[in-house]
């Protein structure tokens, strides 16, 4: 079965977990950029959650369905609707054949994630979905979604209606923070990288202290971020190494750029600082005009935080099951 | 031997600080502690990639902690294995007497004019002819220290000094895959259509990168690059042979 892509919106593209396995051949993560609201979204609609959904930026996505599927999304302040039916982030809704499914513009953040129940069914390659958008490769014809476009859809995993209620949205919904992690001006939590003490005393204390505006040239590279300048002891150049999503370089312009999952697998910037992974869901949102601040943590606070929240998943996981039987 | 935190998922193994003074014998160091670390196989490892001087290492910190037994430590277990998985390295002589010779490969290359936009800007900064050019740079063996950029683009060491050029103040656009360019002391080939600044000198009818084969680039870190000079009749005639081969595929 299919669904059809009436209208694609500003930029949209099949995405699930990443690619993993393939870096030392030059390959980037991609991949959903906020993976634990494709996560919920999938487990919302009986998914597995590593299953192939939808990344939507600013909106205007149209999708007309044609048969029974469960729908759920996660992500920004937008308005969605099924058929007329506003759909609420974070909540699973029956979406009947002929029916719409509607995107409308961000109100806060930029991005969002839809699962399908049966996921999208493009063929992995280099053993993922995801569309390797720099590249070219993997999701639908390695590129973003076009009006017209027709989105095969995979099995659906017992009746679509076993997830949830009988309604036409279910009341169940996951944790607030990941189904709507946008912020106007997040702070993001921050370990230190491995050339923190290349910079000046001031710049490291404006670096966690003082708001960065994200730029509009900002994309799923990474946001370009405009604020103090950070300034370096000295100008050494450096020998390139492996930088990773959530990695926070500041090249020659003293402009932080701070990396997303389309970014290269290696960089010669120096690394002032690195995203922790619970808190890319929320530097995915970031949109021009908006202001970030860093605040930093320590590396086992960062493993800590990531253990709560796995284990607060797998009770999601389970709560949902136990609904569902 | 540093190991250095990349985020909360991922560490560098920082082999050495300097790459330019030894080339060879550093990524020789570099290839043998990924191979060690590789045949480890580190509970919570996901993937390792070499670049120049560092081993990057990515894993599923979840993994790592349950393995650890001690959440808090995880990172410190973690550089505990590594060094234990290294260490081994230099008790056991017989791993470093057997290490597998680096694969060579031979790359067609078409100087042509065509191909080979900025072959004159490069003379002209060598003080060089451009067959000279062309000599020096198809003569010479050639070493790749690192995959990246874009998929399946070799960064070679081995470059003649003498053809050293600057990049180009403005960079291309578009780039053509398989251009063959010059940038700096480097040089390299453009596995895609990307935009670049690099001085194109030629270009090999060879795909760099087809994310259909696993693995999907031709080349890897250590490989021991050739570049063998082509006509642009052979350039034609090789194309013609991949595009026929394509067809059968499908």
């Amino acid at each position: 079965m299919s669904l059809i892509v009436e209208r694609a919106g500003f930029f949209s593209s099949v995405q699930d977990l990443g690619r993993a396995g393939f870096r030392q051949f030059g390959v980037s993560t991609s991949g959903a950029l906020d993976s634990i609201a494709l996560r919920v979204a999938n487990l919302l609609v009986g998914n597995e959650d590593g299953a192939a959904g939808l990344e939507i930026t600013f909106g205007g996505l149209q999708l007309r369905f044609q048969d029974e599927r469960m729908v759920a999304w996660c992500g920004g302040e937008f308005d969605v609707h099924a058929g007329v039916t506003p759909l609420p982030a974070g909540h699973a809704a029956l979406v009947r054949p002929g029916e719409e499914l509607k995107f409308g513009r961000p109100q806060i953040g930029c991005r969002a994630w839809l699962a399908i129940s049966g996921g999208i069914d493009v063929a992995p390659i280099l053993g993922s979905r995801s569309t390797d958008l720099r590249t070219n490769f993997g999701g639908l014809d390695g590129r973003a979604l076009h009006d017209g476009d027709v989105l095969p859809l995979g099995p659906q995993r017992g009746s679509s209606r076993d997830v949830g209620t009988t309604e036409k949205i279910s009341s169940c919904t996951g944790p607030h923070d990941w189904v709507s992690p946008a912020k106007r001006d997040p702070i993001l939590r921050v370990i230190r990288g491995a050339n923190w003490n290349r910079f000046t005393a001031s710049t490291l204390q404006q670096f966690t202290s003082e708001p960065f505006a994200v730029s509009p040239d900002s994309d799923r590279m990474g946001a370009r971020l405009d604020g103090p300048e950070l300034k370096r002891e000295d100008d050494v150049s450096l020998i390139s190494e492996a930088v990773a999503p959530g990695t926070i370089q500041v090249p020659p312009s003293g402009k932080p750029i701070l990396l997303l999952g389309d970014c290269q697998t290696i960089g010669g910037y120096p690394k002032i600082a690195h995203v922790i992974t619970v808190d890319t869901g929320i530097a995915a949102q970031l949109r021009a005009g908006n202001h970030v601040c860093f605040s930093e943590v320590s590396l086992s606070d960062a493993h800590r935080l990531l253990l709560e929240r796995e284990r607060e998943l797998e009770r999601f996981r389970i709560g949902l099951s136990l609904q569902g039987s | 031997m540093e190991i250095i935190p990349l985020g909360d998922s991922a560490l560098i193994v920082r082999v050495r600080e300097r790459f330019e003074d030894a080339p060879e014998e550093t990524l020789d160091e570099v290839l043998h502690i990924f191979q060690q670390l590789r045949s480890a196989a580190i509970p919570g490892v996901i993937e390792l990639a070499p670049a120049y001087t560092s081993v990057a290492i990515f894993f599923d910190a979840l993994q790592v902690a349950k393995a650890s037994g001690q959440p808090d430590r995880a990172f410190d277990w973690l550089s505990e294995q590594i060094r234990a998985a290294v260490g081994r390295r230099t008790r056991d002589r017989r791993s470093l007497i057997n290490r597998s010779l680096p694969r060579i490969v031979e790359i067609p290359v078409c100087y042509h004019a065509e191909f080979a936009l900025d072959l004159d800007r490069v003379a002209e900064h060598t003080k060089l002819s451009a067959g000279e050019v062309v000599d020096l740079h198809c003569t010479a063996e050639y070493r790749v220290a690192c995959i990246g950029f874009v998929p399946g683009f070799p960064f070679l060491t081995g470059l003649a000094t003498k053809l050293a050029t600057p990049r180009r103040d403005t960079p291309r656009k578009e780039i053509p895959p398989g251009s063959v360019g010059i940038g700096g002391a480097q040089t390299g080939i453009y596995p895609l259509r990307s935009p670049g600044g690099w001085n194109l000198i030629g270009r090999t009818p060879l795909k760099l990168f087809d994310p259909t084969k696993n693995p999907p680039a031709l080349l890897q870190a250590g490989d021991r690059v050739l570049f063998r000079a082509i006509t642009r009749e052979e350039f034609a005639a090789f194309a013609e042979r991949t595009a026929a081969k394509e067809a059968l595929k499908r």
